[in-house]
């Protein structure tokens, strides 16, 4: 349909560029969407994809380039402008109030014409005609923190829709949902397409793009390399075209030569930072030379369990052996001198010190040691020397080792906490979302460096919720759901419809070993 | 509705250079001066010439400058604790107090301890450097254990220390030979601080002022505990990953910060006043413009020396102009309020810049 010359067009977008500092985030990039289309945007992490959305919905102004909505040029200079051009976009975190309810959230930030006081009678109308006429049920007066994730997405399209957005832009809308709530949105997307109305959708998962895309356009560092009508490409295609070169899907992985049992978690509780259950007797067993994997929807208790683990959440019952140590009696400094590395969910906010250099982040733990500190001052000259190592080994791409870590990629990030983390032979390792966020080069360097970790004979617990790369590299996986194990599988036997439903908490394997 | 105009653009600053902060800070100065200036006109008198003769007065004569000198020592003294503290992000509003608790402690010492002579000082260095180290660990360790507001406890502690010393100078420390007034008796000589010839800088404070800023440098930059500072103060969720307890780094941070704020006590009491006397008289909100000072100098301890300095010569101004203009000394602190709103205000220019035009620059 799209080549035809006579659809009309919804967005034009012609030469964008963006630049941040140290990267051309668009580099002219231009993209024709038609109406009435979905449009897939297909790319790996830092290829542009959500800068140039961000562009049209008004976030940031590019430096160059034209932007034409229905064959007019114009100017978006803030989200409200977007919306007043009737352009929608759901963003990959959502931006709702979760102690107001879903009504409050649709009008907050409209003005109604009601004077200072808040009226929902028609507010309720309109969402009863929205739900009706696309199938978006979600009760009104039901407060955000209440509603699962899925749901609270449909509130995020209802809010989008209430604006009488007609193009709707979604930005990795799958990456929070189990199978069975990414087919729902899939009829919800579909509904709105034969509706009239044209999306656009962010996405780097090839499969998604196969399954829900009229047209793709690809994108690879900041450029657009192509468009194509989907059911005249295949998955082998779009993947050459993503990464730039043949992909290959696996990662080289050895048998796994199991080493003693190392650590031994059994009945272990603990509590979320709002007080609620977030592990709800968890056991399990890890041996060292062995990946175990943690499969499950985010929210699950992964999170707490790892912090846990590492010291820096209290457990309310149960225990973790680690050898001769109750791991839920240590302080997260004692663990860390056990010989336990943590790579943490938020690399950046957690796991360095963005305004500090990268020589000063790479010694975060060591500081103390007599390596890098005589009499208490601090030794710049071992710590400088240390850096100039972990740079060269992990590749770290840094202008010097006195820049500070906040202006380093995402990716080099990572490879600065793995190479801190790694740089004393730990014995278990705990990495979670070690590649969430990272470019094909980079995920697979981390994948390489955690099974080496594996093959030199370190138990390793990885947290993931990107199922391919559980599968992938670990030797077993563990589904976790509300903080409860449902079941534990060898990767290698693992039924991918059954391990889906553990994850939805649906069914629950009948003997754990 | 809001729009931005298309020809205004804002953003991100990566990493501002010092030389951009330095010269920001000196805009906001200077329009912090621009605005007083118009207070001097609305009371009929040309800011030109206030601003001449302030500048006459604090440098002009060697009277002035060392005058400005007095000034500046307590700020410097308790400016540079206060760097530390900021750095590990505890907000000690509480300096007043602390300076005050100081002030007790030397005086109690000097007057009614009956040590040698030559032990009289140090001792009161010590007493007075341990109380107002005390007196800021108590919200230290509220904030670390409890997370109550460091603010609040810290400035409300600020009143419990100015009435323990209206209780201490009227009461049981009242002096016998001050014939009813609200003093306690005069300090034995061998309490008073050594002087520089025929001027009013107490030396021992100067010196440990001075020696404070170039230790402090050192510690925060080049050693393990000044490590561990900085990255409490720059994320602490960091620190909690790396095993860094906050506990031990706040209430160090303010065994630093509230005990050179009393050792600043002993230089007012000790230095100049020799007694106790109304807290209002020894304290002259030093605590409070500190927090200025330590802001302006980034929280680097050296660039305090510079900035207490400048803030010794607005209030060696207020001297000035309440002399030879007849303005009430209180000017000082509309001074002070406006430098630290323009200051905070020019902290959006340190990390975000504006851009004027459309930009359509190609490269």
């Amino acid at each position: 349909m799209a080549s035809k010359e006579s659809v009309p067009l919804a967005v034009q977008l012609s030469g964008i560029v963006k630049r941040f500092p140290g990267v051309v985030a668009n580099d002219g990039v231009s993209l024709i969407v038609a109406r009435g289309e979905i449009h897939c945007l297909l790319g790996e992490n830092g290829a542009g994809k959500t800068t140039l959305m961000r562009i049209l919905y008004g976030l940031y102004q590019p430096d160059d380039g034209e932007i034409f909505l229905h064959g007019k040029p114009i100017r978006i200079p803030s989200p409200r402008a977007a919306l007043d051009h009737r352009i929608g976009m759901v963003h990959q975190h959502f931006h709702l109030v979760p102690t107001l309810s879903v009504e409050e959230n649709i009008v907050l930030g409209l003005s109604e014409g009601t004077g200072p006081f808040l009226r929902f009678k028609k507010t309720r109308q309109k969402l009863r005609r929205l739900a009706d006429e696309y199938g978006l049920d979600v009760d009104p007066t039901a407060k955000i923190w209440q509603l699962t994730v899925g749901q609270q997405q449909r509130v995020e399209i209802l809010k989008a829709l209430y604006r009488d957005a007609d193009i709707l832009i979604m930005d990795e809308p799958t990456s929070v949902l189990t199978p069975q709530e990414v087919d729902a949105l899939f009829g919800t997307l579909r509904t709105l397409v034969e509706a009239g109305l044209t999306i656009i959708f962010i996405t780097h998962k090839l499969d998604e793009v196969m399954e829900i895309s009229n047209r793709v356009t690809v994108l690879r560092k900041g450029k657009a390399v192509a468009t194509v009508n989907t059911d005249e490409s295949s998955k082998a295609e779009l993947a050459r075209l993503m990464v730039g070169r043949e992909v290959v899907f696996r990662v080289e992985k050895k048998p796994p030569q199991l080493g003693e049992k190392i650590l031994h978690v059994e009945d272990l509780h603990a509590l979320n930072d709002r007080g609620l259950p977030a592990l709800r007797g968890m056991s399990f067993d890890l041996s060292g030379g062995e990946i175990l994997g943690v499969a499950g929807v985010s929210g699950n208790g992964q999170h707490e369990l790892s912090e846990v683990l590492t010291g820096l959440r209290k457990a309310t019952k149960g225990k973790a052996i680690l050898g001769a140590h109750d791991l839920t009696q240590c302080s997260a400094r004692t663990i860390a001198d056990l010989g336990v590395a943590h790579v943490p969910t938020e690399r950046i906010r957690v796991g360095t010190v963005p305004s500090m250099s990268v020589r000063e982040n790479l010694i975060l733990k060591s500081y103390r040691s007599r390596e890098f500190c005589k009499w208490s001052i601090l030794d710049e000259r071992a710590a400088h020397e240390n850096a100039c190592r972990a740079i060269k080994e992990y590749e770290i791409s840094a202008p010097h080792d006195g820049t500070p870590v906040g202006n380093l990629s995402g990716g080099n990030i990572q490879r600065l906490v793995l190479a801190r983390e790694l740089s004393g032979s730990p014995k278990f390792v705990v990495a979670a979302h070690p590649t969430y966020g990272l470019d094909v080069g980079a995920t697979e360097q981390v994948r390489v460096v955690l099974l080496a970790q594996r093959d030199r004979g370190a138990g390793i617990l990885l947290i993931s919720e990107d199922l391919d790369e559980v599968f992938q590299i670990s030797d077993r996986v563990l589904v976790i759901y509300e903080g409860q194990v449902m079941g534990i599988v060898r990767a290698e036997e693992a039924n991918l419809e059954e391990i889906g439903l553990m994850m939805a908490g649906s069914y629950r394997q009948a003997v754990a070993e | 509705m809001i729009k931005t105009p298309a020809w205004i653009q804002i953003e991100r600053r990566p990493s501002p250079s010092g030389w951009t902060v330095f010269a920001i800070s000196v805009v906001a100065i200077l329009l912090a001066l621009i605005v007083a200036g118009l207070f001097f006109q609305f009371y009929g008198v040309s800011a030109l010439r206030a601003y001449g003769d302030i500048i006459k007065g604090a440098f002009g004569s060697r009277l002035g400058l060392t005058e400005t000198v007095r000034r500046m020592i307590p700020l410097l003294v308790i400016g540079v604790g206060l760097t530390v503290a900021f750095r590990a992000l505890f907000w000690n509003i509480g300096a007043e107090g602390q300076l005050l608790m100081g002030a007790v402690v030397a005086s109690g010492i000097a007057l009614f301890s009956g040590l040698p002579d030559p032990l009289l000082i140090p001792a009161m260095f010590l007493g007075a450097f341990a109380a107002g180290a005390l007196w800021g660990i108590g919200p230290a360790i509220l904030k670390a254990k409890l997370g109550i507001n460091d603010v609040i406890t810290t400035l409300m502690l600020n009143y419990v220390a100015i009435y323990v010393v209206h209780w201490l100078i009227l009461g049981p420390w009242k002096g016998p030979t001050m014939r009813g007034f609200p003093y306690t008796d005069k300090f034995p000589t061998a309490a008073f601080l050594p002087m520089l010839g025929g001027t009013r800088i107490h030396l021992p404070t100067l010196a440990i002022g001075l020696a404070g800023a170039l230790v402090l440098y050192f510690v925060v930059k080049k050693t393990r505990v000044g490590f561990e500072i900085r990255v409490v103060g720059e994320n602490p969720d960091a620190a909690k990953y790396a095993g860094i307890s906050q506990t031990k780094i706040t209430v160090l941070a303010m065994v630093i910060s509230g005990g050179l704020a009393g050792v600043a006590g002993v230089g007012e009491v000790a230095g100049v006043h020799h007694m106790l006397l109304n807290p209002s008289s020894i304290a002259l909100s030093y605590g409070y413009t500190a927090i200025i000072v330590a802001w302006l100098a980034r929280r680097n301890p050296l660039a305090v020396i510079l900035t207490s300095f400048l803030f010794g010569v607005i209030m060696r101004g207020g001297d000035v102009i309440k002399i030879s203009l007849g303005l009430p000394f209180q000017l000082v602190n509309v001074f002070n309020g406006l430098i630290l709103f323009f200051l905070i205000g020019s902290e959006v220019l340190i990390r975000y810049r504006i851009r004027f035009g459309t930009v359509k620059e190609t490269s």
